[in-house]
């Protein structure tokens, strides 16, 4: 057991919004109630996380989006664990925006990081033994015992020794006048009944019924749809433009420029698409007409020969490089990358004479709030954002600049109706923010013994931090995702050196689901592996040898090289490759099983992944995580790729921008650690070690080296 | 103004013939259940049924439609969840949950024209269904699952 203090101003504040808010909900299912619906119904409201009713009901508003990862299930499981709730009476509802809201670590409404269970985990376990203290001292004080004598037992207070028992529902309305405690103690661990377990999703009902509401789903009374003609050429602007025929489409009922391009209301997204199709715009390309993925390529090769910051400095990694006999040299090429997720970007705004409501599917509201706050001139707190589902996001819904959310506020500016934007897949794949493209250069020593000796790496890529607010994570002028992974990668090799270049260009740039891990564990789990084959050592033997200090990596390394039967006879044309990648406080290992096709191109079959993520609080939603980020990682490393040519970006939609489907998809084993320490990110950590994983097995298999991403056979050396 | 019939119910609406039947299902007649997801046909998040067959809405005029019975996720069970559902949740796939009603409405022509379907039907019939949230596994798992039980009901 802990018992945590805490102030309980700052604990148990649910601000004016908080409360209030915008009531436009209905009931969707048992358990998922739309925004607004239980605030006001509820008696018993002890924190801003937990509405009780009468009915038995407990409301759990939950602060972090439902993109897919589980938060809307996993989340609540944290409240009712210590609140001793009935699972089956537990609803969630989407928090509204406010700074009782915040995340723990980062001081803003955001989902991301991979950080909701653990920065939630000793919050939410709070807020549920809290509230389930003022229960039981409302219990005792109704029956004249002390509260020490009561216990708590799924939405029941009991009195065993009388035998007598109350629901929570029955207390709801005394406990509210109950003097919240000033501490609380938390469960043992080895007490947990509904954390460890498997417990489906909430919202998964409405989810397969089509009733589950996505941003592009939010309909309000006389709203109208908007399409943005966006510039063809990263960085470039509207020189002018003529809407004559754009407005001559009937049911087109106004255009209007805008900081990104060009807006054509309409009363439908079909007619606003004609009306888009009709403008006749001049652009200003700008600096950005110059840019080409070849050349821009070839800059950066050449700025990998070229010192850089400094980012790692152990020993004296370029004395060793001169003095051993073995050196091994490679440039590694990562392309951009669209986070393409499943529902285009959208966000509808109604703009009232004293403020202005947002509903959109959004992973960081306190961003979007100050960015509309800005954009409008009005106090943020006058800014409502009602958060929906959100269809996929992977890092694309939390922008620093909140750009689709501020186009919608600026296409609803001004409007008398609500003003539903959206993004065509075309403008999702085409208007920006990208995980950079990188580059690598490495050189690595071996001594006699074929053990590496020095390791010596060379970044060069776009910074995703610099010149947003999140400017201030930078240290000596290195953006700490431009080289996690790789500044500390925990092989011991007695001199690394890791140096990066961050230049500045035309295309935005984002973070990616695994951010910096997308491009350092592909690159650096691939180089050990050429260091392992130059020295003629086994690459899972050469990985344990050089994790012994770091048993954590070494226990999934050797959990999954177990599972996967590494070592063992394949079937002929059949190559396993092995991967390690710590991200987000999680470790994953994998061990993907490959063939080539007839016609030469790679077949993943089979990838066994381990994973020790803490206490697993939702074992099976962990499993899907893990699942759903070895289907990202493998459609990066087999098939997608932003290209540039003269500003223009080259591709458009899935035909040329193609992910994974169903008829490549490979088994995928989930094999989960058992651990007692707290609970780390899953949403992210099972992406980095898939595409290192396959090019090692590729290597394997042909005995040609996968340096370029998406992987194509006849580019391998 | 033209007539289609949806989920069994004839629906009068006023639009252009050209306009796809997804922004009518959408914009006109208030549906949101069928998605947006591409525009091009290449993800299947738009996927109903025409007579009974998987078809894009995205890029099926109006026009095309005709008379035709048109079916959306809203209309696959009269009441309550049918057996595919029901596999759905029993499998948990849903992740955002955004492609499912397309992926639900695909894997459901399938089972009533081949209520046993092998792997590699299953990947012929769903490989048109984009999931960037992965869950293929799970997908398969409940459409077999379904087939077990008896298909779509």
């Amino acid at each position: 057991m802990t018992t945590t203090n805490f102030s309980r101003r700052q604990f148990l504040e649910t601000s004016g919004t908080a409360v209030g808010g915008l009531v436009l909900g209905f009931h969707l299912s048992d358990r998922w109630v739309r925004r607004g619906m239980a605030q006001s119904a509820a008696p018993f409201a002890p924190n801003a996380f937990i509405r009780l009713a009468t009915d038995e009901t407990v409301t759990i508003l939950v602060n972090k989006s439902e993109m897919g990862q589980g938060v809307y299930t996993s989340l609540p499981m944290l409240i009712a664990e210590e609140l001793d709730a009935d699972w089956e009476r537990v609803q969630i509802e989407p928090a509204p925006v406010d700074p009782a809201y915040n995340h723990t670590g980062f001081g803003a409404q955001i989902t991301g990081g991979s950080t909701s269970i653990p920065s939630s985990w000793q919050q939410f376990r709070e807020a549920g033994a809290m509230a389930r203290a003022l229960l039981v001292e409302a219990a005792a004080q109704e029956w004249g015992t002390r509260a020490r004598e009561l216990e708590t037992e799924t939405g029941f207070v009991l009195h065993r020794s009388s035998g007598r028992r109350a629901s929570y529902g029955q207390l709801a309305e005394r406990a509210a006048t109950v003097t919240p405690p000033t501490s609380v103690t938390l469960k043992d661990p080895k007490d947990f009944t509904i954390i460890g377990t498997n417990v489906k999703r909430l919202e998964g009902p409405d989810k397969v019924t089509g009733r589950a509401e996505f941003g592009l789903d939010v309909m309000l009374p006389d709203m109208l749809t908007a399409v943005v003609a966006h510039p063809p050429v990263c960085g470039g602007k509207v020189r002018r433009f003529s809407a004559d025929a754009a407005r001559a489409v009937p049911g087109v009922v106004s255009v209007k420029e805008i900081a990104s391009g060009v807006a054509v209301i309409a009363k439908d997204f079909w007619t606003a698409k004609q009306g888009r199709d009709a403008l006749e715009i001049e652009w200003d390309d700008g600096e950005g007409a110059m840019l080409t993925t070849e050349s821009q390529r070839d800059r950066y090769r050449a700025l990998t020969d070229e010192p850089g910051a400094v980012a790692r400095d152990d020993g004296d990694a370029a004395a060793a490089l001169t003095s051993v006999a073995k050196t091994i040299e490679a440039v590694y090429e990562l392309p951009y990358l669209a986070h393409a997720p499943m529902e285009p970007l959208n966000a509808t705004v109604r703009v009232t004479g004293d403020g202005c409501d947002i509903w959109a599917g959004t992973q960081f509201q306190t961003g979007d709030q100050m960015a509309a706050a800005a954009i409008l001139g009005i106090q943020p707190q006058n800014i409502r954002v009602h958060t929906t589902l959100l269809g996929g996001a992977f890092g694309r819904r939390a922008n620093p600049t909140s750009d689709f959310v501020s186009e919608a506020v600026q296409v609803a500016k001004g409007e008398s109706v609500p003003i539903k934007t959206i993004w065509t897949r075309e403008d999702d794949i085409q208007c920006g923010y990208y995980r950079p493209m990188f580059v690598h250069k490495l050189k690595a020593t071996l001594d006699d013994a074929g053990m590496p000796l020095a390791w010596h790496q060379r970044i060069a890529g776009q910074s995703i931090l610099s010149g947003t607010p999140f400017e201030a994570m930078m240290q000596n002028g290195i953006d700490p995702s431009s080289v996690e992974g790789a500044a500390d990668m925990p092989y011991t090799i007695p001199h690394q050196r890791v140096e990066l270049h961050s230049p500045t260009e035309a295309v935005t740039v984002l973070w990616w689901r695994s951010v910096g891990h997308t491009h350092t564990a592909f690159v650096n789990e691939s180089f050990l592996d050429e260091v392992a084959h130059a020295g003629g050592r086994d690459p899972f033997e050469l990985r344990r040898v050089l994790l012994q200090n770091s048993p954590r990596e070494l226990k999934v390394l050797e959990l999954a090289a177990e599972k996967s039967g590494w070592g063992q006879p394949l079937p002929e044309g059949r190559a396993r490759g092995i991967a390690v990648r710590k991200s987000f406080e999680s470790f994953v290992a994998e061990v993907a099983e490959v063939s080539l096709t007839a016609d030469g191109t790679p077949r993943v079959h089979r990838v066994v992944c381990a994973v020790d993520c803490g206490i697993a609080v939702n074992p099976w939603n962990i499993e899907a995580q893990v699942e759903g980020a070895v289907v990202f990682g493998l459609s990066a490393a087999l098939h997608s790729e932003i290209t540039v040519d003269g500003g223009r970006v080259q591709q458009s939609n899935f035909h040329d921008y193609p992910v994974l489907r169903m008829s490549e998809m490979p088994k995928v084993e989930v094999h989960i650690v058992e651990s007692d320490e707290a609970p780390t990110g899953i949403g992210e950590p099972g992406v980095p070690p898939a595409a290192p994983a396959v090019a090692n097995a590729l290597f394997a298999l042909t005995g040609k080296r996968i340096r370029k991403l998406p992987i194509r056979m006849e580019e391998a050396d | 103004m033209i007539t289609l019939s949806v989920n069994g119910r004839r629906r009068e609406v006023d639009a252009d013939p050209t306009t796809p039947l997804l922004w009518v299902l959408r914009d006109t007649l208030r549906m949101p259940g069928t998605k947006f997801g591409c525009g091009i046909a290449m993800c299947g998040a738009c996927t109903v049924h025409v007579n009974g067959v998987a078809t894009r809405s995205c890029i099926t005029p109006i026009s095309a439609v005709g008379s035709a019975e048109v079916t959306t996720i809203e209309g696959l069970s009269e009441d309550g969840l049918t057996t595919l559902q029901e596999a759905w949740l029993e499998h948990d796939v849903v992740q955002c949950g955004y492609c499912q009603s397309g992926q639900i409405m695909s894997a459901a022509a399938l089972l009533a024209k081949t209520p046993n379907p092998t792997d590699e039907e299953i990947d012929t019939a769903m490989s048109g269904n984009i999931c960037r949230c992965g869950a293929y596994n799970r997908i398969r798992d409940a459409i077999k699952q379904a087939a077990n039980e008896g298909g779509v009901r």
